[in-house]
């Protein structure tokens, strides 16, 4: 099999999606790049080529002169000001960025926005957006950004949006193993053209908290155990990722961390309406539910689970650590506890 | 105003973190020789972070600020963290302190390993060597993506970098720095795990880069003692690179004698004397003084940073962090994104050697007074400090209570208020300065490490770090583009600095 041929570009972005890619493990990044038979013909942090040589690869594909299978971007397609793309001009070309991104799209096999912020704009595109930052293919929600909502790649498919702020390391590289083995269909991409692999789940599955959740016994400080639904503005319940099953740097998530969810995957989800570590109430009930979760099912099932929550979860929810771990309690215990709680 | 206009361009520059260009003007010099007389550094792309945390939440700095850049995440968000502490007048917990420097370690510890394998060393192995003696021995370990180092050290970095899932959720971008402290409290089996972690990265360190104790590395003191070093280490990494240092001049090559200045490294517990591993301040050339070899040693005083845009397309004036604000106009006359920041009017270089050097380690101290700042003490700084914050990393894992909170309370949040914070990324000092009205972030404004290094030129026309380390290279032929790229020591030069050019505008 010829090996596919794989461009990375960066713009309006931090670059974090490329340093979590580094975090790859077993086999590393530049592995799994080889044995799924891609040729890596560029990235901006590990190629060794630079200026006249990096400008006459992509010149040669901009000629036809030189295949690309996948065209990779990373960061917002940034506009501005006013539309002219000066708030980035490649360098050694005086020509804004987003004008080589048409040109080469038109070129690739596949293309594929990795993070949030080629995906839809992303972070870059957050508060008044003095960017003009857009998504290759979504401006935040809407169908369009730099490519318009009919654009096809040579394979008849969409920008595949690898969503995420930052991108696991293995949502992109299953994604571009996928496409080196032509097994990407449209198919496998859900609304917004996420890989469904990861997006099909909710944060919520998976999470080290989903006691607390079912019992509605939360947390309402940073370090707390608790729930953060209620209270810390987590979007765990609605959010489209795998975090809480495939773990981030050996072990962790961010609900493993201590904080809340800000459904980096989504398209918008930059600019929370409310603070972003807050839940946002409408008479002490929060604004967003349980993605599918009828309202009224809601408040009846989490005042009963509060009803029934136990003293444990109830204690151990506001606490750093935990108070009581999951243990039978001997009776004589017990009633030194219920002793102890009167005299408070 | 002159503008750089019509010069010869370099870039793009891959390997910088971001998108890089600079303009230079070569002609020949007194010598005969052609050489770049003068160096324009652009940062080609603009964000607007500045802009976009304005009207937010406070606390939301903790979710934007990170997503500036993906390789000093965590250092932006100990810098928003500590300025909100200042600002809620928080006290962090012991715990927390320590927790966050853990993070930060790590991170810039990691940091320093991607520079060096992946972004520095690469140029040594290019063509333009290929005919030296030592040409087929380094392209077989550094070559970029295919060189010997590549299986060990992208395993290392990895698994070193799994602390953060233990400490922070993930890296880059985690919300667990907070203003109390961290928000993931750590049991016992979690410290016996991160202790672990931190010793395999101590063994990799000890075999691969040094092959040899980090303690012996840390107590170098002098040139001599690093060339006998050298000698007896040359398969070691640190070893080869060393090894390049006389045949390529390296000691003689970015030489620079700018202010050095750090913020202090790695907050330890208040009950401490120092409440840093590596201390604040500022060391300035003194030419009269005899003593540190021309160097003074002197407090920060922060009031006297200001933020020049007299060659930036921004408009509004020069000010401190606290009264600045970020306008951006591409028509104005400027060539570059980039603010240049100035401390009591002065240029100065921030980084690793910056550090070393406020903090008095005298193997730097030496290097620096007899060549100044160079591509080779800038490279031997990042690597020491491999040597000394692994064992105090070692300490503050084992210092952890970890019965004890890791979080203060933070509930309050004043209406109005100011804060600093003051960090230090692996490249060098980072700075946020917020202003709170109405409970909303009314300015914010950052000062990132590269800003300071790649500053462009300021109202007096006084070039940035880099502009003025550029000036006098060699070349083989004025003004082509090709062979302005295959100028390698100008490679060595830019990437000495370890440039973060997504933090430098943000």
């Amino acid at each position: 099999m010829t090996p596919k041929t794989l461009l990375w570009l960066q713009s309006g972005g931090c670059g974090g999606c490329s340093l979590s890619l580094l975090n790859a493990e077993n086999p590393h990044l530049l592995d799994r790049l080889s044995q799924s038979g891609i040729d890596l013909l560029w990235h901006p942090s590990l190629s060794e080529s630079n200026g006249p040589e990096f400008l006459s690869l992509i010149q040669s594909i901009c000629e036809g002169e030189q295949a690309l299978d996948i065209l990779c971007l990373e960061g917002s397609v940034m506009m501005g000001p006013n539309g002219t793309g000066r708030f980035h001009l490649l360098s050694g070309t005086d020509q804004p960025m987003f004008h080589w991104l048409q040109k080469l799209a038109a070129k690739a096999k596949q293309v594929v926005a990795v993070g949030s912020c080629a995906a839809f704009g992303g972070i870059t595109s957050a508060g008044i957006n003095i960017g003009e930052a857009t998504g290759l293919q979504f401006d935040s929600e809407q169908p369009g950004g730099l490519l318009g909502d009919q654009w096809r790649s040579q394979s008849d498919l969409p920008v595949i949006n690898i969503a995420g702020c930052p991108t696991h390391p293995d949502w992109v590289t299953e994604t571009l193993m996928l496409l080196a083995a032509d097994a990407l269909d449209q198919n496998q991409l859900d609304e917004y053209n996420r890989p469904r692999f990861y997006t099909d789940h909710l944060v919520h599955h998976g999470c080290p908290r989903n006691e607390y959740y079912e019992y509605k016994a939360s947390s309402e400080k940073p370090g707390d155990l608790g729930c953060m639904m209620e209270h810390m503005g987590c979007l765990g319940t609605q959010a489209r990722a795998d975090c809480n099953i495939r773990p981030w740097n050996g072990t962790g998530s961010c609900l493993k961390g201590g904080y809340a969810c800000v459904n980096c995957t989504a398209p918008g989800f930059e600019d929370s309406r409310h603070s972003f570590m807050e839940t946002p109430k409408l008479a002490g009930i929060p604004v967003g539910l349980p993605t599918d979760m009828p309202k009224a099912w809601f408040v009846a099932l989490a005042s009963l689970a509060k009803a029934a929550t136990p003293e444990r979860l109830r204690k151990n929810a506001v606490a750093e650590r935990l108070i009581y771990p999951p243990r039978k309690e001997t009776k004589s215990k017990e009633v030194k506890q219920k002793g102890e709680g009167k005299k408070r | 105003m002159t503008l750089p206009t019509g010069k010869t361009v370099l870039g793009p520059l891959n390997r910088v973190e971001g998108d890089l260009e600079i303009r230079v003007e070569v002609a020949q010099s007194d010598d005969g020789k052609d050489r770049v007389q003068q160096a324009w550094v652009n940062s080609p792309l603009f964000r607007g972070f500045e802009v976009i945390l304005q009207g937010k939440a406070p606390l939301d700095a903790l979710v934007y600020t990170p997503r500036i850049c993906g390789i000093c995440s965590v250092a932006q968000s100990v810098a928003a963290a500590s300025a909100l502490a200042n600002y809620m007048e928080v006290v962090p917990t012991d715990n927390g302190r320590l927790a966050t420097s853990l993070t930060l370690a790590c991170e810039n510890l990691a940091d320093h390993l991607s520079h060096f394998y992946l972004f520095f060393m690469p140029d040594f192995a290019r063509a333009g060597y290929q005919s030296q003696p030592w040409f087929d021995a380094i392209q077989k370990r550094f070559r970029a993506q295919v060189g010997e180092v590549v299986n060990q050290v992208l395993p290392a970095r990895a698994g070193f970098m799994q602390m953060t899932g233990i400490l922070a959720g993930k890296w880059p971008h985690s919300l667990s720095l907070q203003p109390g402290g961290t928000s993931k409290a750590l049991g016992s089996s979690e410290q016996v795990r991160l202790l672990m972690m931190i010793r395999s990265f101590r063994q990799f360190l000890e075999q691969v880069l040094f092959a040899d104790t980090l303690e012996n590395v840390a107590a170098l003191e002098n040139r001599e003692q690093l060339n006998a070093w050298a000698a007896s280490h040359a398969q070691s990494d640190f070893g080869r690179f060393l090894s390049l240092v006389e045949p390529l001049q390296l000691d003689q090559l970015g030489v620079t004698r700018n202010t050095f200045l750090s913020y202090g490294a790695y907050d330890i517990p208040s009950n401490s004397s120092q409440p840093h591993l590596f201390k604040q301040g500022v060391a300035q050339w003194q030419k009269q003084s005899l003593k540190n070899g021309g160097l003074k040693s002197k407090k920060l005083d922060t009031t006297l940073i200001e933020e020049d845009i007299a060659y930036s397309w921004l408009v509004g004036e020069r000010a401190h962090p606290y009264q600045g604000n970020t306008q951006p106009d591409a028509d104005v006359p400027g060539y570059s994104w980039c603010k240049a920041p100035r401390l009591d009017g002065n240029v100065a270089e921030v980084g690793a050697l910056a550090r070393q050097v406020v903090n008095g380690h005298p193997l730097l101290l030496d290097l620096v007074k007899t060549d100044g700042a160079s591509v080779m003490s800038r490279v031997v700084a990042r690597l020491l400090e491999f040597a000394l914050v692994v064992p105090a990393m070692e300490q503050w894992c084992q210092q952890l209570q970890v019965n004890e909170a890791f979080c203060a309370d933070q509930s309050r949040q004043p209406s109005s208020g100011k804060g600093q914070g003051l960090v230090e990324a692996a490249r060098g000092s980072l700075g946020h300065w917020l202003n709170v009205e109405d409970g909303r972030i009314a300015n914010y404004q950052i000062i990132a490490p590269t800003t300071w290094n790649f500053s462009p030129r300021d109202q007096q026309g006084v070039c940035g770090p880099l502009e003025s380390a550029l000036q006098n290279i060699e070349l083989n032929n004025a003004g082509d583009a090709a062979e302005l790229h295959e100028c390698l020591p100008i490679q060595h030069v830019i990437r000495s600095y370890d440039p973060c050019m997504v933090c430098t505008v943000h």
